[in-house]
Formats: structure tokens, C-alpha cells, sequence
């Protein structure tokens, strides 16, 4: 069941098979044919050197801890007090995410801990990448 | 540009700071700028060109009875004002138009005639960034910064000096919302707001506003008040987008900007008597010293709570106590632009004496943008 009162993101041409993958339980980054750089958010072209020559390919899933804060303001669909936090993905490019199946405290959440994404169902169109301890090494 | 071509000649904020429950946001942006008029001894008759940030810059200039020739509606947060001074110098400059006011109001606190909040899930950040719960500047202006305590040293405490010492420069100053002092304690024991940030360590939520008339500088000396030249300016940004900065513990927009003014300016570090780094949070004065080349990476921190910047310190910042503790609208900019002013003038009641060179630094829409503007009361 989708919770109406969470931000639901729409995708634009440009994200379609982004959100595409994150239905079907694939994190997809798009790859610079070109400078080989492997980049986030989606476009259609990479914003590196500029080139249209990219493609899109499945991420592995594995990303390090990089920087959160413990929101404890209310937010529609979340209880506080949770953590809002940029990951580092294996393959390099940065992103924004909940760390799930985790205490949401300093203690636990440990700067440079190992993660592996998963998915959130907000919607039957939308399941948002979140990631989550890498199993066998949750706090 | 060439440093000191144009000048600031009229500078005021509204008449109230804090609670106004008696002017929607057009009406502070009106009150500012005819104060900022009165203090030139101008009327809006005398006024071609006009630019604001967070309202519709034709609106402002038809409410106040305007009709310019020149007009600048950049808005790119609330460093937007120091970005319009470098955009006024260059039209100036140019002869594009001869007399520039630049207006700020915003209803931050009462929320009167405000626009409203941009729900747009299709565009770029919010696609990326709302979903995960991101409602507000404390949750997401800070999500860089526990990166850079692991990799640059800054600590909880030094963060909360940053907060202790602008309250001690905010006693000064009559028109400050806080003005009793703090400790480090008082910080740390307030309430959470987005771990490690607490109450202390995030901006207030005022209402307000601010002007400034600025004209070439051979036409400066007519005027009533001290003349404040613009000796040099920078502009710079990012990423709108906070996750996607590139490097967590330092701005590229300030990096950029703060460049830029100091070779515009052609000054040296040590020239600067008085400086102001806008402060919607405890971070951004550490980042800012650090990104200007102020002191090396990683040792903000440390230069703040060792006292440096504090009453009597041989680098004076946020003399009037900052968004911290003087006053934040929500684009603070323009206040930190009226206490360089003032200091030019030699009238702040936190005033540095003899300072010459006051160099005034912003930042807008998160680490997004970036404007710089040295001024000086030397020709």
C-alpha cells in the first residue's frame, strides 16, 4: 500500500529507466561511453565531458556511509527522530538515501560502513532506492 | 571591473527587525528601499534600475512606482544580494542605468504575501532529494557536514564557539533578536534539530528587510552619507542539488567567488579589517574562512573557538551577531551587507576602528551559489 502523505517522485523522459529499474529491484547508473565515467542523477548525456554517447547499466548495490544528519523535525511519512544521508556507491557517483534496518543513531550509523541497497515501494510506479547495513555486517 | 568605480550611497534596513505584523513581504521590500532612498536624500524619481531576489523584481519596482530601464531578477538564494552589487557594477560601469537600488523583504516569521512552497516532484533535486524525507534547510544545508569532522577535525564544540562568539558580537547591537550571552554548553544542551545540529546552531526565522542605492562612484561625494566603494566582486556556484557537491568539505562556489573578489579587489588576506560570512548555520563561517583562504582546510574550526574572531580578536566576523543571533529572514544576504556598510561608515554599534576594507561573503539555496563583495570607505 502506497502512504499518501510521502513525496512520490515523477520521472521525466530523461529518468524514466532509472525509476524503471528501481521497480523491477535493479539500481541503474548511466556510463560515459566516452571518459568511462559512471555518473548520478540521471540525463541524457554525461555532465562530465559533455559527450551523448552513455549507457545504462546495473549497479552493483554496494555503497560506504559518506555524510547523514538524524532529522528530528517532523517530515510527512517519517517518524522522527531518522537519518538523511548521502552514500557513496562502489561505482563512485553519490546519492541520497534512508539507511534502513538500522538504529537511527551515531552509535550505529558509522561513517564508512558498508551498505547494500534495497527497495521502498512508495507506489505501484514508484519504488525508491534505499540502502541498508551490507548483511553480515549490521550494527 | 575596476576596483571603486561605484559606490554605495544609500543603505538602511526596515524600520522594525523580528516580528512585523503589519507588512506582507512586497510591503518590506518597500519600507527597506525608502529608507535606503531617505538615507541618500533620493526619492524613487531618481531611480533607473532595479534588482531583488525572492519576489518578482518588475512587481517590486511597479509597487514602489518605478518604472526602470535596467532590472536584474537573479535569484539564487541568499547570497542573490551580493550577486546583484556585482551585476549593478557591471551596468554601472557600462552605462546601462545611474542609479541602482537593490531591495530584500521577506516575511520569514509571520509569513505574510509570501510565495508559496514549490511542490514539483518531476524536477531534478526534488526527484532525487524530497523522497527521502529532506523538509527543510536544518535537514539538508547540513547533511555535508559529519564528513567533513571525520575528515577535516571539526568538532561539535568548535561548531558551537562559532555560535557562542557571534552572540557576544550580537550584545552590541540594539536591533539583535538574542543578545544575552551563551556557552558552549548552553549550545550543546539545546534542543536537537538534525543530529549534530542543534537549536543554537541553526538560524533565526524573522521578518524583515534591507536596500542599498548604489551609483558611479565621480557622482558618490553628492551625497549625503559616507560614500562605501565597491572595491571588488565575485559570484559563483555549484549544485542545487546538496548530495551531488563534489567535495563535502569545502564549496566550489566559494571557492570561486572568493577568488574572483580578491583579484577583482586586488587585495591581500591581511588587508581585510572586517569580514562577514553568512551564517544560516554554525558550518558555514568554518567553510567560509577555510574557502576565502582565510586559514588552511581544516583549521576554520579551530581559528573560531581559539578566539580569533570574537570582540577584541584580530579577525572581527559576523559583527552583528549574524542569522544566528542579529536576524535571518530566510536570505539573509542583505544584513550582512548592511553591517559592512555600516562598519565603512564607521557607525556600527559593534564598530571596528579603522577599518578600511570589509569583505562581505554569501551563500544561496544551499551550498548552490556564492557572491562576494569587498567594500571599502577609501576611494
Amino acid at each position: 500500500m502506497s502512504d499518501p502523505t510521502r513525496f512520490i517522485p515523477v520521472p521525466t523522459p530523461e529518468t524514466a529507466h532509472f525509476w524503471e529499474g528501481a521497480r523491477a529491484g535493479e539500481l541503474r547508473l548511466q556510463r560515459c561511453a566516452d571518459c568511462r565515467k559512471a555518473y548520478f542523477p540521471p540525463r541524457a548525456f554525461c555532465p562530465e565531458c559533455g559527450s551523448r554517447e552513455v549507457r545504462v547499466e546495473r549497479a552493483s548495490g554496494r555503497a560506504r556511509l559518506y555524510s547523514y544528519v538524524i532529522n528530528h523535525l517532523p517530515a510527512p511519512g517519517f517518524t522522527a527522530p531518522y537519518a538523511i544521508a548521502v552514500v557513496e556507491l562502489e561505482e563512485g557517483p553519490r546519492m541520497m538515501s534512508n539507511i534502513l534496518d538500522c538504529p537511527q543513531t551515531p552509535e550505529a550509523l558509522v561513517l564508512d560502513m558498508p551498505l547494500e541497497v534495497t527497495f521502498e515501494r512508495l507506489s505501484d510506479e514508484i519504488s525508491l532506492p534505499q540502502f541498508r547495513p551490507a548483511k553480515g555486517r549490521a550494527a | 571591473m575596476t576596483p571603486n568605480s561605484v559606490a554605495i550611497v544609500g543603505a538602511a534596513e526596515t524600520t522594525e527587525l523580528g516580528r512585523i505584523p503589519t507588512l506582507s513581504q512586497i510591503g518590506l521590500h518597500a519600507d527597506a528601499a525608502l529608507n535606503a532612498l531617505a538615507d541618500a536624500g533620493l526619492t524613487i524619481q531618481d531611480v533607473d534600475g532595479v534588482a531583488t531576489a525572492g519576489h518578482n523584481a518588475v512587481e517590486v519596482a511597479h509597487y514602489l512606482g518605478i518604472a526602470p530601464s535596467w532590472v536584474d531578477g537573479t535569484s539564487v538564494g541568499g547570497c542573490s544580494f551580493m550577486v546583484h552589487v556585482r551585476h549593478a557594477v557591471a551596468a554601472l560601469e557600462a552605462g546601462l542605468c545611474r542609479t541602482v537600488l537593490i531591495t530584500h523583504g521577506e516575511s520569514g516569521r509571520s509569513k505574510l504575501g509570501r510565495y508559496g512552497p514549490s511542490i514539483a516532484p518531476a524536477l531534478f533535486d526534488q526527484q532525487f532529494e524530497q523522497p527521502y524525507g529532506v523538509t527543510a534547510p536544518p535537514n539538508r544545508f547540513t547533511l555535508p557536514v559529519l564528513r567533513k569532522m571525520k575528515d577535516d577535525g571539526l568538532t561539535e564544540e568548535q561548531l558551537a564557539m562559532v555560535a557562542v562568539v557571534q552572540r557576544e558580537w550580537a550584545a552590541f547591537h540594539p536591533r539583535a533578536s538574542f543578545r544575552d550571552p551563551i556557552t558552549v554548553e548552553d549550545v550543546l544542551n539545546s534542543r536537537m534539530i538534525a543530529w549534530p545540529f542543534r537549536l543554537l546552531m541553526c538560524c533565526l526565522v524573522t521578518d524583515g528587510g534591507g536596500a542599498l542605492v548604489l551609483t558611479t562612484a565621480d557622482r558618490a561625494k553628492d551625497f549625503p552619507t559616507r560614500p562605501v566603494y565597491v572595491r571588488g566582486v565575485g559570484e559563483g556556484a555549484e549544485t542545487p542539488v546538496v548530495s551531488q557537491m563534489k567535495d563535502f568539505g569545502s564549496s566550489a562556489a566559494f571557492r570561486t567567488s572568493g577568488r574572483l573578489a580578491f583579484e577583482s579587489a586586488g587585495i591581500a588576506h591581511s588587508d581585510v579589517d572586517h569580514l562577514m560570512i553568512y551564517d544560516a548555520f554554525a558550518h558555514l563561517p568554518v567553510y567560509g574562512l577555510e574557502d576565502l583562504g582565510f586559514v588552511g582546510r581544516g583549521e576554520g574550526g579551530a581559528f573560531i573557538a581559539e578566539g580569533h574572531t570574537r570582540p577584541g580578536g584580530r579577525l572581527p566576523l559576523n559583527t552583528n551577531g549574524g542569522g544566528l543571533s542579529y536576524m535571518h529572514s530566510g536570505m539573509y544576504g542583505m544584513y550582512a551587507l548592511q553591517e559592512g556598510v555600516r562598519q565603512m561608515r564607521g557607525v556600527s554599534p559593534a564598530q571596528v576602528e579603522g577599518a578600511k576594507i570589509s569583505l562581505v561573503h554569501g551563500v544561496g539555496g544551499m551550498f548552490a551559489a556564492s557572491g562576494t563583495v569587498v567594500l571599502s570607505n577609501e576611494a
